[in-house]
């Protein structure tokens, strides 16, 4: 039943995806009507408004701080400065420890490369096998799977501090890793699930009758033929467990936090007077990542965030 | 051919094998992990889980303490404010992007870009804007309106607007992709059949277009509210749920109970009424759904 509105969720990113490509309203008449100017004028409008944070967020990173404290936050900085740049990577300060957000960087990334390999390995395998080689009781667990995405964080963080703590891996990045692969699990299975079903039959079944297994499939057939969809997760995978927070918090130890951790702890912290220009550009540098995988990926980010937006 | 198996529990093992992430996951950690909480929100745990049931204790404590009403409050306010503007907003900003218009790539590029950034960025930036002094309230008063006043994120009558502002702004592109989507569903000949009859264009989406799109506004219902009860970040990164408790959320108080609070037992009452309130939005919806599509065959 939770399947429905995922389903949908991933036709709807499909379509997304595919019919973004042709627009269907009324054709506008003049290019000066005052229909056009209307239209245009609040489309620009509203995109500055979108565009707003962003712009602020850069020229605060590149003001110093007297010119903060005199200034406003929408003018250009009369002097380009590089160091709050400097300081927030190398050596802003989170309670004692003084070597800037680098160490949350290099831990988000040991944390978010084998979550998302991991991740996507399981899934993929997994969907392939609810997909082609059903077996009895497949289907409760994958509706209990599904069901399980809707169902707070909150609600099962406990009972895994519990498990990771019997297995030994409480507050490790190893820990967290499988955390992540855990919560990836429903939307990709599905993701993975639904692409496959839609390999034609023939296929499978010529390669059954040549003799192939269920690894000789995967790896020679459905791998080759699915490169897109793997993308998709990619994407979906790095920006969501990047953007991660509460995970974060609750299993990694200070010295093994990831970077949006960090980035709260600098910015939020109480001793010490509030410099502006080196919270915004630790803010910035934590939004590099998901920013360049955004504008890079373009279509192919709407299908994957719209198909994993149930995750939360 | 296979060779024959003694035991039906090895046919098709591969796939089973393959399956084990699964089963496990959905058994141990959601339906485990799940029921696990619901019994330990009976107990009086506290620093360490403990099972001396109390009945409902906890969830008589948890109605009474301030934190918790104001979170409920603040839940709902953020809950109407996000559900209400992010449909109508996304609607809107689809419906202008539909009008084949040049640059609609870019258009789409900016209303959607603050969905890729996590909500501690999202929370951090809004928290600098909103900032009395720098941010738009000193702007303006700088412009020479002396007594022009917009400070929600120090005010706690209005501190809740100041964090649903941040939220739109990071999630209403997702809502516009999904309308725009949904708009390229409908039937050029509809919109032809609408013009030659004479119909406004206003009220063709509002009688004929809207309606027709209801499973993609079902769709968006569904993504949006489940994320309501999950908001968390945004307000740890904008607010700490400041000034003083004047915008906690569940969310919070579920992981300040648990971690720093020591207070087990409310922790899990309080993440048990975030599992219900997610089953009430749910399960009327799937059984209008799952129910609908049973009659139909």
């Amino acid at each position: 039943m939770a399947s429905i509105v995922t389903l949908n969720t991933v036709g709807v990113a499909d379509r997304a995806s595919e019919d973004l490509v042709g627009p269907r309203g009324a054709r506008p008449a003049r290019a000066f009507s005052r229909r056009n100017i209307f239209l245009y004028g609040t489309l620009f409008v509203v995109a500055l408004y979108y565009l707003l944070p962003l712009y602020v967020m850069v020229v605060t990173s590149l003001k110093g701080m007297p010119e903060i404290r005199v200034g406003n936050i929408f003018s250009p900085p009369l002097e380009i400065t590089f160091e709050p740049w400097v300081k927030a990577w190398a050596t802003a300060c989170t309670g004692l420890n003084c070597d800037g957000l680098s160490r949350g960087f290099w831990n988000s990334v040991r944390i978010t490369i084998p979550s998302v390999v991991l991740s996507i390995a399981i899934a993929s395998v997994n969907g392939y096998a609810l997909a082609n080689w059903r077996f009895k009781g497949a289907n409760v667990f994958f509706t209990i799977l599904i069901i399980g995405a809707f169902i707070p964080y909150q609600v099962m963080l406990y009972p895994i501090v519990i498990i990771l703590r019997e297995i030994g891996l409480y507050g490790s990045l190893t820990g967290l890793v499988l955390v992540h692969s855990v919560f990836g699990m429903p939307i990709l299975t599905l993701l993975f699930r639904n692409y496959f079903s839609s390999v034609p039959e023939e296929l499978f079944k010529a390669a059954r009758v040549d003799g192939a297994g269920f690894w000789g499939i995967y790896f020679k057939i459905m791998l080759p033929m699915s490169l897109p969809i793997f993308v998709v997760a990619l994407i979906l995978q790095v920006t969501g467990i990047w953007n991660d927070f509460l995970f974060g918090v609750v299993y990694t130890r200070p010295e093994t936090y990831p970077m949006t951790v960090q980035l709260n702890n600098i910015v939020n912290s109480v001793q010490g007077v509030k410099e502006y220009n080196v919270n915004m550009a630790a803010t910035l540098l934590t939004g590099l990542v998901p920013l360049i995988v955004y504008f890079a990926s373009g279509k192919l980010f709407v299908r994957g965030i719209a198909a994993g937006a149930v995750k939360g | 051919m296979p060779q024959q198996r003694p035991n039906r529990l090895f046919r098709n093992l591969h796939a089973k094998i393959a399956a084990i992430p699964m089963i496990l996951t959905a058994v141990v950690v959601f339906a485990g992990g799940s029921i696990w909480t619901v019994i330990y929100s009976f107990t009086s745990s506290g620093l360490l889980p403990r099972l001396n049931f109390v009945g409902l204790a906890q969830y008589e404590r948890l109605w009474w303490t301030p934190r918790w009403l104001v979170s409920i409050e603040n839940l709902f306010i953020y809950g109407l404010g996000m559900l209400v503007f992010s449909l109508v907003i996304g609607f809107l900003l689809a419906a202008l992007l539909d009008q084949k218009i040049r640059f609609e790539n870019t258009f789409r590029t900016i209303f959607l870009y603050p969905f890729a950034l996590s909500f501690i960025v999202t929370g951090l930036v809004w928290q600098w804007i909103l900032n009395p002094d720098f941010g738009v309230q000193g702007i303006v008063r700088g412009l020479g309106w002396e007594s022009f006043s917009f400070n929600p994120l120090y005010n706690p009558d209005i501190v809740i607007y100041g964090i649903l502002i941040a939220a739109l702004w990071q999630s209403t592109g997702l809502v516009m992709c999904l309308m725009l989507a949904g708009l390229r569903g409908i039937d050029e000949e509809i919109w032809k059949a609408a013009r030659v009859d004479g119909i406004p264009a206003w009220k063709t989406y509002l009688f004929i277009v809207i309606p027709m799109m209801r499973p993609v506004f079902i769709t968006a219902l569904v993504i949006i509210a489940t994320g309501i009860v999950k908001v968390y970040d945004l307000v740890v990164a904008q607010t700490s749920g400041g000034p003083g408790i004047s915008s906690e959320v569940p969310a919070k108080y579920v992981y300040d109970m648990m971690f720093s609070s020591q207070n087990l037992g409310q922790g899990f009452a309080a993440s048990t009424m975030m599992l219900v309130s997610v089953l009430i939005v749910i399960i009327p919806w799937a059984y209008l759904e799952f129910g609908g599509r049973m009659r139909r065959g």
